[in-house]
């Protein structure tokens, strides 16, 4: 247990290192959010004034959790980017030699996309509240949001994880950051599920990004709905794709 | 035997061959667009994605953002229609970075230090390297077009709309092409052209892509929406999707577009005559 633990803070530590020291990585990977939150709560904030929008927060704290969790997500896909780099660079090559325990590469890889969403998610959060947003929720329901972000965040590093260490090359990124993308946008983000029609109201009903959403913003509204639900279709994913994470850890080794 | 030489000199050395001698500029163009046209039809990655990603935002939010048509004032089209010109603009911003990346492997490479020792003029290499972008160009516009009419959205200025639509994108994506042009033959790098992607994407989310702008209920953000030169482009498009004949859309529309055309190849021509003379 001490050589996993040991494996997984080095890597954890070279990552969270990378990424605050390297402005081509820590800048887009902020200023993208704050771009969708500026864009979609200040740009499209008219339509809170929908017949049937209801949400008492406001159309900012509508639009905020979504980006929050999707700072989340993109902050696991942006961490699968630099495995496929470490491994184009011969880094994770060396790095698979020289490490006692490998699965702590993996445990190391998700703690780094953990922290540096942990940046990525104040600024989005600071951002919203300096524009105003409402916060109704109590400190526990609020918690309860972030727990949903940090298991979002958990399953799709666990995800870009997997893609990055069986493709092992960077021109895996569109195929890393492609179906979390889908998947996110084909949630109900500009308005409730019930105001969606057509394909997109089929597809997002049975989407459990939708749960997932809904639950958080239900959390940060003050009125939680389905959360436990929400908790159950993370950890599952969380299982699964610590699978996929551990096929491509094991791909890899084989690739030698 | 002919065949094998050129085989193994490959399209790159063909272009030095054909300009070894004193050809006239046309032929100079047609030999350096030949190469780039080639390239860029073999490289299928560089044509999919780039004109996927805007088809797959257009089918979601075409239909996520429906609601948006129920808020007062807004057009009376579907949001499909009002959406329609966003895959324009979103491809001429893909166009930029793979013309820049293109340009900037040609310098990494050497291809560029070559080509130096040619009669070739800086003009005719860089109206030339832009041909495969403008290929591209024209058939992802054919194709957006052809997903919007195929997803029921009418083109209300008619058949003549449809091909000034088309001639709009067109110019549209070959200023884009000449911005990343222009940092790729600044910076010689392109990893500089990708980096500036983000910022390219931000124009187009401080638009008026995703609501008119008079329906931006934010000021700092209707401001910068005004200001902002995509919100014209994107707007000339649109207006002969849900409009019709718009003499003033359109005037702002290919007047931007032709100021970007002029203000980026004017720069870029100016940058590739620095770099040819460095070599």
């Amino acid at each position: 247990m001490s050589r996993f633990l040991s494996v997984a803070r080095a890597v954890a530590w070279r990552s969270i290192h990378n990424t605050l020291v390297s402005p081509a990585i820590i800048v887009p990977s902020i200023v993208f959010p704050l771009f969708f939150l500026a864009a979609f709560a200040g740009g499209l904030s008219k339509i809170a004034q929908v017949p049937n929008f209801d949400y008492p927060p406001g159309y900012t704290a509508f639009q905020y959790v979504f980006v929050f969790l999707q700072s989340a997500a993109f902050g696991g896909v942006f961490t699968g980017f630099a495995i496929a780099r470490d491994f184009d660079s011969g880094f994770a090559r060396r790095l698979m030699l020289s490490a006692p325990r490998r699965s702590g590469i993996i445990a190391g890889y998700a703690l780094g996309a953990l922290a540096r969403w942990v940046v990525t998610g104040s600024v989005v959060t600071i951002a919203a509240l300096a524009a105003g947003m409402n916060v109704p929720g109590n400190p526990e329901e609020l918690a309860g949001m972030v727990g949903i972000g940090v298991m979002v965040n958990v399953v799709a590093g666990l995800w870009a994880c997997g893609v990055a260490m069986f493709l092992r090359t960077e021109q895996a990124g569109a195929l890393i950051q492609m179906p979390v993308f889908v998947v996110i946008f084909l949630a109900p983000i500009y308005v409730p599920l019930h105001l969606l029609t057509g394909w997109i109201h089929s597809v997002a009903s049975v989407n459990p990004a939708t749960t997932v959403l809904e639950a958080a913003r239900g959390l940060l509204a003050g009125s939680p709905i389905d959360v436990g639900l929400a908790f159950v279709l993370l950890a599952a994913g969380a299982v699964v794709m610590g699978a996929w994470a551990r096929g491509g850890l094991a791909s890899a080794e084989r690739a030698g | 035997m002919r065949n094998r030489s050129r085989h193994r000199r490959g399209v790159a050395g063909d272009v030095v061959a054909e300009l070894a001698g004193h050809p006239a500029l046309i032929e100079q163009i047609g030999a350096v667009g030949r190469r780039s046209i080639t390239r860029t039809l073999r490289q299928r990655a560089l044509l999919v994605f780039p004109m996927l990603f805007p088809l797959i935002l257009f089918a979601i939010n075409g239909s996520a953002l429906n609601a948006a048509t129920r808020i007062p004032g807004f057009p009376p089209v579907s949001y499909r229609a009002f959406v329609l010109a966003v895959p324009f603009m979103q491809g001429a911003l893909f166009i930029a970075v793979t013309a820049g990346i293109d340009l900037a492997r040609d310098i990494e490479s050497g291809f560029f230090n070559r080509l130096a020792l040619t009669p070739l003029s800086g003009p005719a290499l860089l109206a030339g390297q832009l041909g495969g972008a403008l290929v591209v160009a024209l058939i992802q516009s054919v194709v957006y077009l052809l997903v919007g009419l195929a997803t029921g959205v009418g083109i209300a200025s008619g058949v003549g709309g449809a091909l000034v639509l088309l001639a709009l994108s067109i110019l549209i994506a070959f200023g884009f092409a000449g911005v990343g042009a222009l940092i790729a033959l600044r910076s010689g790098s392109g990893e500089a052209v990708q980096a500036i992607f983000p910022l390219l994407f931000v124009t187009l989310f401080l638009s008026s892509a995703s609501i008119p702008r008079p329906l931006i209920a934010v000021t700092w953000f209707r401001d910068v929406a005004t200001y902002n030169p995509v919100s014209y482009l994107i707007e000339g498009i649109r207006s002969l999707v849900i409009t019709g004949w718009d003499g003033r859309a359109l005037a702002l529309g290919f007047g931007f577009a032709a100021a970007l055309v002029i203000i980026t190849l004017g720069l870029a021509g100016s940058a590739m005559t620095n770099r040819l003379a460095r070599t």
